[in-house]
């Protein structure tokens, strides 16, 4: 199967590393981590007391003057979404209704936004309030809370956390009108939406697409599930930058983290008329799903990584030897490492001793519903410099993990790229990026 | 892609747990008998909420589904629902639903899932009381320090995890062993439309051979019906809990909440032929849009919804003129209502008034992200039937409001080519059409 898969022509991301794409992959290429002591809340009475921080920004600059009421409305997964498309429209070169109403360059019908988002929690300083109005005898009273709790909830309160929020935000800022989409497919959905996006774009249903994810982890609870279910790391409290080891023998956990990543894509013709440029061309795609009873790890052998990374190689119609670079998944997580270094061996065969593997979490955390989109934005830029950096923290590697993960950087001209994701739950998705030329 | 050689995608399986029952012939005899299932709130004590009522699954037991109900025992309700509607689908469908080594000839890396499947309920319990032992409301201070000791001592992983919305698509591939293209996801009261529309594409393309899809939600529990109560969606007539739901009636107050799994076996045409089972009708379109006009409110000349319904129409190679029924959202708020008959209006033009319009969500209350799935199954079967669901508790007409919305009992009606439209909080909308199988 051919298909006419659209080109990347805007980036954007706010991570840990900075409030611009660049400044992430500075980051990488310079091996300079973005964990730390969270600071968003007291985590002293957690086991994992680090994580990715996104910088300090005001959300009022990202959105036109008429529209500033909404950011009221904004939880911190959205924010970080609309600060990332802000700079993807801006570094297309694009102009939308947020940057010039009377000179808009996007046909607001023909353009589609996809978007993976996480479980958006409530913020509980914000519920808290009204709890405290709803407490017989020390403990929270349900009656009290359906006659005098509620009440003290802004009207407005459940719109802050619908995951579909993230895509309504921005659409409504940059006037996207077409086709719309939230992925929730958890640590996969950044690039299953990216791959929806491009085939959205390649059945001619939109001419572009802004696609990527976005997900705030440094909150209290959410934090907390990742403590709970033992994915995150509790060993390196006082030495954040070594904490997240993907594919590592001394592997203990993932650390994670807040981000926002997305691209734009439009079909090449669109790209060439306007003379954008251009960093890369999706050239496959592949999804498939991790089966395994104990469902929050991955099943020991991958297949479901495996089938996803063989269904993208097969759409892009080239040779495990034509891979010049891998993104792995690669959370810290002992178990899943393996797995997923089993799945990449196993779909690439002997070919996977030579290819080099850039896991990146250990520099930005694991972004959840943002990782798969800030790997593909780490690609673009591969890419577009030549330059594969070298991976952090994995120094001696986990001897089940037979992969050539990258020891010094690598100048070279880069053709193709794989990155894969998977999540608890089960989805994978694996998207292979093209040298346009 | 070469467009003109796109698969045709056929419905081969439907399977559904809903309020008005947890089978797709339980729950179509109570529509066609114009029963309804909304009742007291017996999930939670909702005695002090705005809103004491809802539409809930009753009788549900997972173990009548599946051989493994170990699998699924930390599940939220909805997963559960999900599993319960899979099954009856496939049952339907002739798929091997909980077989390691299955028969029914379907490469399960041909076999995918798409849901719109919505988030589970926080573990409300310990959830509140770490709030309670951790705020301080004297000085507005929260002890993150004493939060984490209940929240670390109560709350459970599995529990946490299981509210992730991605979910209810990991059971169904637990039971199924899908290894397609499986994905989630969430656009408000739209998404198991969108589900539908894109599993549809993704079988057109030919990157899957067979897709369960469908949705599943319930947004039953204290911080989603507070949630719908602060905004004043919900109605509030806790006197008459069964007229709640009015769609389109001068009286309408609000949408009733409810609950459920809807799924739908699609696969392709040439996949159905080859396993030799039988066709429940086609699905021929698919649009999809974003109002982006305001988070709390419909356009107000309905372009998004407009956009999307013409587009599922051109995508079908159709003209408002093939359209026999319209499955609409119609969810009883006085916006909805008033906006998506005014979409309708612009959409069917002279056709408009001649064109049957309903909502089932009048008996089956408003299963959230599971509703456009839910709908979706009763257009197929108005299809089969040649019968249009009833608008049921349509007493005082909305004067400003002239379709006809096939008041009060069902009709017998020549249904070759059904609608359904399914529109989101923040400006989601999306569109699918189901046809009778011709050969």
């Amino acid at each position: 199967m051919t298909v006419d898969y659209p080109v990347i022509t805007g980036l954007g991301a706010i991570t840990p590393l900075g409030l611009h794409y660049q400044d992430l992959w500075s980051a990488l290429c310079e091996g300079r981590s973005g964990i730390e002591p969270i600071t968003a809340f007291d985590a002293s009475g957690f086991t994992c007391q680090i994580a990715g921080q996104a910088p300090e920004f005001k959300i009022r600059d990202y959105v036109p003057k008429a529209m500033r009421k909404t950011t009221k409305l904004m939880s911190r997964d959205i924010e970080l979404s609309v600060v990332a498309a802000d700079e993807a429209f801006k570094d297309a070169g694009l102009t939308t209704k947020a940057f010039d109403e009377q000179n808009v360059s996007i046909n607001p019908q023909r353009t589609a936004i996809i978007l993976g988002a996480g479980l958006i929690s409530c913020d509980l300083i914000e519920l808290a309030p009204a709890v405290a109005k709803s407490i017989t005898d020390g403990k929270f009273d349900i009656k009290k809370w359906g006659a005098d709790g509620i009440t003290q909830l802004t009207p407005l309160w459940l719109l802050k956390y619908l995951p579909n929020m993230l895509a309504c935000h921005v659409g409504i800022i940059h006037d996207i009108q077409g086709p719309s989409n939230t992925i929730t497919c958890a640590e996969a959905a950044g690039q299953i939406a990216i791959g929806e996006a491009a085939q959205i774009i390649a059945r001619g249903d939109a001419d572009m697409a802004l696609a990527g994810g976005g997900e705030a982890k440094v909150n209290p609870i959410v934090h907390l599930r990742q403590c709970l279910n033992k994915r995150a790391t509790a060993e390196s409290n006082d030495n954040p930058e070594k904490a997240c080891r993907p594919f590592d023998a001394d592997a203990a956990g993932s650390v994670f983290g807040e981000a926002a990543a997305c691209t734009i894509m439009e079909t090449v013709e669109n790209a060439k008329k306007r003379n954008a440029k251009i960093y890369a061309q999706i050239a496959g795609l592949g999804q498939s799903c991790s089966i395994n009873s104990k469902y929050e790890c991955l099943e020991p052998d991958g297949k479901g990584i495996q089938y996803a990374i063989e269904a993208a190689m097969d759409e892009a119609g080239i040779k495990p030897e034509q891979l010049d670079l891998i993104i792995p998944h690669g959370t810290g997580i002992a178990c899943d490492d393996i797995a997923e270094a089993t799945a990449i061996r196993n779909a690439l065969g002997d070919a996977a001793d030579k290819i080099p593997v850039l896991p990146t979490k250990s520099i930005v955390s694991n972004t959840g519903s943002a990782a798969g989109a800030v790997d593909v934005i780490a690609a673009c830029c591969a890419i577009r410099d030549g330059i594969i950096p070298a991976a952090k923290n994995c120094e001696n590697i986990n001897e089940n993990c037979k992969l050539n993960i990258v020891r010094q950087q690598i100048k070279k001209n880069i053709n193709y790229v794989l990155c894969c994701s998977y999540t608890y739950g089960g989805q994978t998705a694996a998207v292979i990026l093209k040298k346009y030329e | 892609m070469n467009k003109q050689n796109k698969n045709r995608v056929v419905i081969t399986g439907i399977g559904i747990v809903c309020p008005l029952g947890n089978s797709v012939a339980e729950m179509w005899d109570n529509i066609l008998n114009c029963r309804n299932g909304i009742d007291t709130n017996t999930i939670f004590d909702a005695s002090t909420f705005p809103t004491q009522f809802c539409a809930e699954v009753k009788n549900f037991d997972l173990t009548k589904y599946t051989k493994n109900p170990e699998l699924h025992k930390n599940s939220n309700r909805h997963s559960g629902f999900a599993v319960g509607a899979t099954a009856e689908a496939c049952r339907q469908a002739k798929i091997d639903f909980e077989n390691p080594t299955p028969k029914d000839s379907i490469d399960r890396k041909r076999m995918g899932i798409y849901l719109g499947a919505g988030e589970g309920s926080v573990d409300n319990e310990n959830f509140f009381n770490a709030i309670v032992a951790g705020w301080n409301d004297a000085n507005s201070q929260m002890d993150w320090n004493k939060w984490a000791q209940v929240a670390f001592g109560k709350m459970t992983a599995y529990r946490e995890l299981e509210q992730e919305p991605n979910m209810p698509a990991a059971h169904i591939a637990m039971c199924t062993g899908a290894r397609g293209p499986v994905r989630s996801c969430l656009t408000a009261c739209a998404a198991s439309t969108q589900a539908v529309g894109e599993a549809f594409k993704i079988l057109q393309s030919g990157r899957a051979d067979c897709i369960i899809a469908g949705g599943a939600h319930s947004m039953i529990h204290p911080l989603g019906v507070t949630g719908f109560n602060r905004l004043t969606a919900l109605s509030t007539r806790n006197d008459s809990p069964q007229t709640a739901s009015r769609p389109f009636t001068t009286s309408r107050d609000g949408f009733v909440i409810g609950e459920g799994a809807a799924i739908l076996i699609l696969e392709t045409l040439e996949s159905a032929k080859k396993r030799g089972v039988e066709i429940l009708a086609e699905l021929i379109g698919y649009g999809s849009s974003n109002d982006a006009f305001r988070v709390t409110d419909m356009h107000e000349e309905a372009r998004g919804a407009v956009q999307a319904i013409s587009s599922a129409i051109r995508d079908a190679g159709l003209t408002y003129k093939d359209i026999d029924y319209v499955s609409t959202h119609g969810t009883s708020t006085n916006e909805n209502d008033a906006i998506e008959t005014l979409a309708i209006k612009t959409v069917f033009k002279e056709e408009a008034k001649n064109t049957p319009v309903s909502s089932v969500k009048s008996m089956l209350g408003h299963l959230i992200g599971a509703a456009g799935a839910a709908e979706l199954i009763t257009c197929v079967l108005a299809i089969r039937d040649n019968i249009l669901p009833p608008t049921i508790n349509y007493n005082d007409p909305d004067p400003n409001l002239d379709l006809d919305y096939v008041p009060n009992k069902p009709r017998k009606a020549k249904v070759d080519i059904a609608l359904d439209e399914s529109f989101g909080f923040g400006g989601q909308n999306n569109v699918v059409i189901v046809k009778r199988y011709k050969n």
